[in-house]
């Protein structure tokens, strides 16, 4: 079994009119025994910058922590906070230092950048960035997000109908996956606020 | 075929160990003490290799003790945990550590608490953890018959539930097996479950 499918994760982010969408499952397993069913793979950067973690949870524990290192200095040593572009720059040159040792992670970032125009992005896990403006996807259940994503999703949709089209894209697609499931948890980033969902799929 | 496995109750922990010391096909011993207690309020049952397990446990025993003097107050357990999960993640790519955790503990502010840590430094907190082939009956075992705010007896009677079930379906199935409980009161050994004596 690759070393990317050992814990099972799914990822989505999607782009709507002044917002973002991220979303992810919340099964932690060990190949087929399932751990814990709240885990958290999605992590609030700042306000309006949200990373989510695919692959190895341990990995992505580290390199979650690494990130937050670095972005507090960068907010010491700058005064403020960290664009998204730059934020994907940052993850794509700490994940290619490894190019020969990896992280065994794919991240998804989604935030707001200036004139809270929304980003998303992706990238491999020695830092190859896929921008889109659509939707980016992660995780072993990514082929499913995939088609699940590419036949729900319209460009400029408004949050609520944003939340309810991710939503459904993650929770079709995990059901098909065994490595991935027991819910989701899906975050609707706008300039104002962040709303933070859990979503009851089937729990298995 | 070792087993470690955890839960938490109301105001307190547990932490379940099977005591064999194996190699290929002999039985060193069967009653090894696999959990330590780290200090005070914490305890830390650990499964894997056994030079490893020695090793690694000693060391979080020594560190943690050493974050005391040298701060004048103990650690909380969920620092202990990430401290641990650090450790295990530093070493990974170097000289990894074939031991899997659970750590539980008390802290006055917070209450018990309980840590999933694996061999490759994934952490978790959760409330029932079980690590080795005894996992698939234990988990099961307490995913039917668990509930938040357990009584301590209601714990150990689930804790003896779980050895019944690893005793009766695993195939070679540790002899003797060790519980220690902690609670406001400090970490410490609770009894143990013998079919042989050593």
């Amino acid at each position: 079994m690759s070393i990317f499918e050992y814990n099972g994760s799914a990822l989505v982010a999607m782009v709507g009119k002044n917002c973002f969408a991220i979303a992810s499952d919340r099964r932690l397993g060990v190949q087929l025994q399932t751990i814990a069913t709240d885990f958290q793979r999605i992590f609030k950067i700042h306000d309006k910058l949200f990373l989510g973690l695919s692959g190895l949870g341990s990995d992505a524990q580290t390199l979650h922590q690494r990130l937050v290192f670095r972005h507090k200095l960068y907010q010491l040593r700058e005064e403020r906070d960290m664009k998204p572009e730059t934020f994907a720059s940052l993850v794509s040159a700490m994940l290619y230092e490894k190019r020969f040792g990896p992280y065994f992670v794919q991240p998804v970032i989604a935030g707001l950048g200036e004139d809270d125009k929304p980003f998303i992005c992706t990238m491999d896990s020695i830092g190859a960035k896929e921008l889109a403006k659509d939707f980016v996807v992660a995780g072993t259940a990514s082929e499913s997000l995939y088609g699940a994503c590419e036949s729900m999703f319209k460009p400029d949709m408004d949050h609520e109908e944003l939340f309810e089209t991710i939503s459904q894209a993650l929770v079709s697609s995990i059901d098909r996956d065994c490595l991935s499931g027991w819910g989701g948890h899906v975050y609707i980033v706008t300039p104002t606020e962040v709303t933070e969902r859990i979503l009851k799929g089937r729990m298995d | 075929m070792e087993c470690v496995f955890g839960m938490v109750g109301k105001g307190f922990a547990l932490v379940v160990a099977d005591s064999s010391a194996v190699n290929s096909i002999l039985v060193h011993k069967s009653n090894e003490d696999k959990i330590m207690v780290l200090d005070s309020h914490k305890l830390m049952g650990a499964s894997g290799e056994a030079g490893d397990r020695a090793q690694f446990t000693e060391y979080v025993q020594k560190n943690v003790a050493l974050y005391q003097y040298r701060n004048g107050i103990p650690l909380t357990t969920k620092a202990a945990a990430n401290f641990m999960r650090g450790e295990l993640a530093t070493a990974l790519r170097k000289n990894p550590y074939m031991v899997n955790i659970v750590l539980a503990g008390y802290d006055k502010e917070t209450g018990p608490s309980l840590y999933f840590i694996d061999y490759i430094a994934t952490l978790h907190k959760v409330d029932k953890a079980a690590f080795g082939y005894g996992s698939y009956f234990a988990l099961s075992m307490m995913d039917r018959h668990y509930h938040p705010d357990m009584t301590v007896d209601e714990a150990i009677k689930l804790a003896d539930q779980c050895i019944e079930e690893i005793r009766s379906r695993l195939v070679v199935a540790p002899q003797n097996f060790i519980i220690k409980i902690v609670d406001q009161d400090g970490a410490r050994e609770h009894s143990w479950r013998r079919t042989t004596k050593d």
